[in-house]
């Protein structure tokens, strides 16, 4: 029942525009109609341990112990107000800032794997596509060592496919829109099949109807991928609708830790979700108010 | 479909021809009124000879074999100062641009070196080298160096930071983030200094041969002045005029190749 109402918004939006037709027309795919499970189809995604974590950036202490595990395969949302540590807590998972104190592991318990760079992939707000590349180099570039492979070629051009701009694959990134530049950039960060995928407030910076349909891609491709999903926004709509688990950091440490159990595909405006959002929105004015 | 086909069609064949003339409209229209002044006596041809006088020299001197062995001549000097010095400011635009100790240890000596205007050097290079071919390259470079210093330097120090830290996520090694990243994110920028030397290079080069040379377009100018030969004197100046625009639409073209990414130059 609540399956047949999605679609019924998702063929009116598909019809009137354009931006999120790909996207949509994704969860039109079988697979991912008839799947209704919380976890994805295969993990593959490395889980990860974090240790009294701190950092500092001169006199002010951004974070200050953070203690934090997270399964494999696990799609985290990280919320919080602007400058309670949340990006600095990404930046330092993807290895972007050096670590003051602590620990971060990736694979079980104590025993840290040998972690490739290519496993562990951020994507920011700003898609940074190389504006003098195409987009299929754009994705290329996302390969790491492997781009003078001769797969290469072949392999940008899946994961092209996967984001739905295969058509766009010899265009210039300037003649993109916003929306379409994000998802050469997403084609970018999976085509090298991470096993960590960081994502520092990806959304922020697109329209409502593209970042609903950017969001949709991002559950699918997470779903059919089974990485370890870190997404970093203030917009907590977007964190209980796409999260496993919603963690609130305020003043350098997790305040909250929130499991979220909605069946997927989640249908956005929920009561269920509703209620949730409510209390996390809660929990953060709160402590506005304390201050 | 096949109506919009049939419409735009000829309209696209039509456009690039009549653009392509519009820029020629204005120096055709001077040299017309020139031409007429010139005849009906308004301008005395002692003081500017009819452009027809001129052409009338011009073809003499191409008979001669003269005119050709002077542009020849000048066109060498030009593309060899502005080789050999381009390369210099590029290099040094490279290297002030990627590595902070060299900027340091030489971009200050430069910059008081720039301040000095590179003609004033013209008695001191004839003392040194005489009128010989490497006073003429020597001041084409020096002229020419700067611009692709300053504008290699500019670039290569505005390239999105941003870009740089994603090439350096994606395990780019110094090599790849220079090829991919760094230069074509500072061509933009080397262009603009490319087509400002072109025309320091004419201008050195002009000067430098009417001072001190024994062949090439400044030297036949002169001269013809000697001489009292004024067609030939604004025919060389005419001659100067239209390698200045053939230099500077060489580094168009150039430009539209390598640049074709970005939006200004896209076609619409």
């Amino acid at each position: 029942m609540i399956r047949n109402t999605g679609n019924h918004t998702q063929t009116a939006l598909r019809t009137s525009l354009p931006e999120t037709e790909l996207a949509s027309r994704a969860n039109f795919a079988p697979h991912a109609r008839v799947v209704r499970e919380e976890r994805p189809a295969q993990i593959t995604g490395l889980p990860l341990s974090i240790r009294g974590l701190r950092k500092s950036f001169g006199d002010n202490e951004v974070l200050r112990g953070i203690d934090l595990h997270i399964p494999a395969g696990q799609f985290v949302a990280i919320v919080g107000k602007s400058g309670c540590g949340k990006s600095t807590l990404l930046r330092l998972i993807a290895g972007l800032e050096k670590i003051d104190a602590g620990s971060i592991s990736f694979g079980q318990d104590f025993q840290p794997r040998d972690i490739q760079p290519e496993d562990i992939r951020v994507m920011f707000q700003e898609p940074r596509l190389l504006p003098w590349a195409r987009v299929l180099a754009n994705v290329e570039v996302g390969l790491g060592r492997d781009r003078a492979s001769k797969y290469a070629h072949a392999r940008a051009e899946k994961a092209l496919t996967e984001v739905g701009l295969a058509d766009k694959r010899d265009q210039w990134p300037s003649v993109l829109s916003g929306g379409q530049k994000q998802r050469v950039a997403l084609g970018r960060a999976l085509v090298s099949r991470p096993r960590v995928l960081a994502f520092d407030e990806p959304l922020g910076a697109l329209d409502a109807l593209t970042r609903i349909s950017m969001q949709r891609l991002l559950e699918r491709v997470w779903r059919d991928q089974g990485f370890t999903a870190i997404l970093v926004t203030h917009d907590v709509a977007e964190a209980v609708a796409l999260a496993d688990r919603v963690l609130v950091i305020e003043e350098g440490r997790i305040a909250h830790d929130l499991v979220v159990n909605a069946g997927r595909p989640r249908q956005r405006g929920s009561a269920e979700l509703a209620g949730l959002e409510g209390s996390i929105l809660s929990h953060l004015l709160s402590a506005d108010d304390r201050t | 479909m096949s109506l919009i086909d049939s419409i735009s069609l000829p309209r696209n064949i039509r456009l690039p021809r009549v653009d392509g003339l519009v820029p020629w409209i204005v120096p055709l229209a001077i040299i017309a009124i020139w031409q007429i002044a010139c005849v009906t006596g308004f301008v005395p041809t002692r003081v500017l000879p009819a452009p027809s006088d001129v052409a009338l020299a011009g073809w003499k001197l191409l008979l001669s074999g003269e005119l050709v062995r002077n542009i020849w001549v000048s066109f060498w000097r030009a593309s060899i100062g502005f080789l050999i010095g381009g390369s210099i400011g590029f290099a040094f635009g490279l290297a002030n641009g990627l590595s902070q100790l060299s900027a340091k240890l030489t971009d200050t000596t430069l910059q008081m070196v720039r301040n000095v205007p590179h003609l004033a050097l013209i008695p001191l290079v004839i003392l040194w080298f005489g009128i010989d071919e490497s006073a003429k390259l020597f001041l084409v470079a020096l002229g020419v160096f700067f611009p692709i210093y300053l504008n290699t330097l500019h670039g290569i120090r505005t390239v999105d930071p941003q870009l740089i830290e994603m090439g350096r996520i994606y395990g780019m090694t110094d090599g790849e983030l220079f090829r991919r990243v760094i230069f074509p994110g500072a061509l933009p920028s080397i262009f603009v200094g490319i087509r400002f030397a072109l025309g320091i290079m004419w201008l050195t080069l002009i000067v430098a041969e009417t001072i001190a040379a024994s062949s090439g377009l400044g030297y036949m100018a002169m001269q013809a002045r000697e001489f009292m030969l004024i067609d030939v004197v604004v025919l060389s100046i005419l001659i100067y005029a239209l390698l200045g625009k053939l230099a500077d639409s060489a580094s168009r073209v150039l430009e539209r190749l390598t640049l074709s990414w970005h939006p200004a130059f896209q076609k619409r």
